[in-house]
């Protein structure tokens, strides 16, 4: 009788599982309209306010890849869009929580795909809602004559989806550490301020580094700064090695950690017992 | 005659000389949370194409046995197979003959019933368009076709059931997995499910259900007693009240129960 069924999964069968969990992310994504509305406020908050009440303070010198003196507005932004990945990163995470609490989880971890794949799955399905979301604060900053290179836009395309994945996978890993939704959400408040502020989202690290030689070094280790800094060049069409370097390493550590985090033998959701 | 006729035959012919696989072979199951022992040295089959009942109070071990046959947390000890495949060495193999009805409600909410259906049956490999064929079938089985369309949150609770169901048959299982599925449910709609699914089991689908419920059992259903992590009996319900020399299967379970405390 075991032979009815033919042992392992087509390369199709696996395409058909990770186009559904996308699909499923991106319907919710849709429902979820203030989810949207809320991802795009942030920045644009940041950009038309904070930038602007800046800009007299903060002066700018010419530093790559920028070749002329360039406006606060358009330092900051793809700290931004960066800032926009770091959230809906925490946000999915908080859902694999949240889902994990209502069960939503479970009915994602008994497929009979392999255990990693699911996992993948679920960041790239993350990553890839985080997409429009970029794209659409890029529109609006457009209008406000923050204007990169055409073909900025595209190459900054597999930057984001790296820095996508990346932020996701911590989240994912994150949330495999706590147990309930209100630690999460202290958590978060622990990573997403410390991380934005000590990177070179806000100022570059030159600055930083006359001010306190300490908090240079805690921002030059601080990934966060190595995804802005990619995102930052590729927007002109220009890669960044170290930080392209720094972000597939810890994309790839991070993503080993949270499948690890979510093995059933192995990982912390096991140890610490119930979902 | 094709050389694929032949292969037919043959695998038939051994599938007949084969002894018949218990659907679900549960064997010397222990698994501790941290210092407390959820299931103690568990072990019992369930037969194919039958209704066996898992019977135990809240806290019996009945979601930590579930949790682990679906893998989602790693046996600790002992070993659990699903028609003859080791769900710690062959997860793929085993849970993709398992369906699962979960005590939780795991539906999302702010989807359409058929959305959900098709997000299923993608997590199994299986096509949009071939998910919306099973998806419209089994809905017309539950008697849910005219909600296809409805966001879940707009169900009632035995109608969320009852697509759950419809859900974890949608890449036809052999072994069907519900734990406390009537919970919370009233007398019509709880009567409704249970009628539905002893009638998959005679479609040739085994079940193990889960349960508080004592009323939920029937003379010739299989019963496994689980209390405090241990089985304390195992067999037909008729059996179980013949050996414990009571009256009916409420006053067996007290006896068994007891007894076991006792011990």
């Amino acid at each position: 009788m075991i032979g009815t069924t033919r042992p392992g999964f087509t390369a199709a069968q696996y395409g058909v599982c990770l186009k559904g969990i996308v699909w499923r992310e991106a319907l919710r994504f849709l429902h979820q309209r203030e989810r949207f509305v809320a991802a795009l406020v942030r920045p644009l908050v940041w950009l038309f306010i904070f930038a602007a009440g800046f800009r007299q303070v903060l002066g700018m010198s010419i530093i790559p890849p920028y070749e002329t003196y360039v406006l606060y507005e358009v330092y900051i932004t793809p700290g931004l869009m960066l800032l926009i990945q770091l959230f809906n990163g925490m946000l999915s995470s908080l859902s694999m929580v949240y889902d994990r609490e209502m069960g939503n989880m479970r009915t994602l971890l008994v497929s009979p795909l392999p255990r990693w794949f699911l996992i993948v799955s679920k960041l790239v399905a993350g990553m890839a809602v985080s997409l429009p979301q970029v794209y659409t604060f890029l529109a609006i900053a457009w209008f406000w004559e923050i204007e990169a290179p055409v073909i900025g836009y595209i190459a900054v395309l597999p930057a984001l989806m790296l820095t996508g994945l990346m932020l996701g996978s911590l989240g994912m890993l994150m949330s495999s550490l706590t147990k309930q939704l209100e630690n999460f959400a202290s958590a978060m408040n622990f990573v997403i301020f410390p991380m934005f502020f000590a990177s070179s989202a806000l100022y570059p690290l030159w600055r930083v580094r006359e001010a306190s030689p300490w908090l240079y070094l805690i921002c030059e280790l601080n990934p966060f700064t190595h995804a802005v800094e990619l995102v930052r060049f590729a927007l002109y069409v220009q890669i960044d090695w170290v930080s392209l370097a720094v972000v597939v390493g810890c994309t790839a550590l991070f993503m080993v950690g949270a499948i690890l985090a979510y093995d059933p033998s192995r990982g912390l959701v096991a140890r610490r017992g119930e979902p | 005659m094709g050389r694929g006729n032949l292969a037919a035959i043959a695998s038939l012919l051994m599938a007949v000389e084969q002894p018949e696989l218990p659907a679900l072979d549960v064997e010397g199951v222990s698994h501790r949370y941290g210092a407390r022992q959820a299931l103690i040295d568990a072990s019992f089959p369930v037969a194919p194409a039958t209704f066996t009942v898992l019977l135990g109070l809240n806290g019996a071990g009945k979601t930590t046995l579930f949790s682990l046959t679906t893998r989602l947390y790693g046996i600790q000890r002992g070993l659990i197979r699903i028609f003859g495949h080791d769900v710690s060495r062959a997860p793929s193999e085993a849970l993709r003959m398992v369906g699962v009805v979960f005590q939780a409600r795991t539906l999302d909410l702010d989807l359409s019933v058929v959305q959900n259906l098709i997000y299923h049956a993608a997590l199994h490999g299986i096509g949009a368009h071939e998910a919306r064929a099973r998806a419209a079938a089994m809905l017309e089985r539950i008697a849910l076709s005219d909600r296809a369309n409805d966001k879940v949150r707009n169900l009632s609770g035995g109608e969320m059931r009852r697509v759950e169901i419809a859900r974890a048959l949608l890449h036809s299982p052999r072994l069907l997995l519900l734990d406390e599925p009537t919970v919370g449910l009233d007398i019509k709609s709880r009567a409704a499910i249970l009628d539905h699914v002893r009638g998959m089991v005679k479609e040739g689908i085994s079940v193990l259900w889960a349960t508080h419920l004592i009323d939920e059992v029937s003379q010739h259903d299989q019963v496994v007693v689980l209390h405090q992590g241990r089985v304390l009996a195992c067999g037909t319900a008729a059996h179980i009240i013949e050996a414990a020399g009571t009256g009916d299967i409420r006053s067996a379970f007290i006896a068994l129960t007891q007894t076991g405390e006792a011990a």
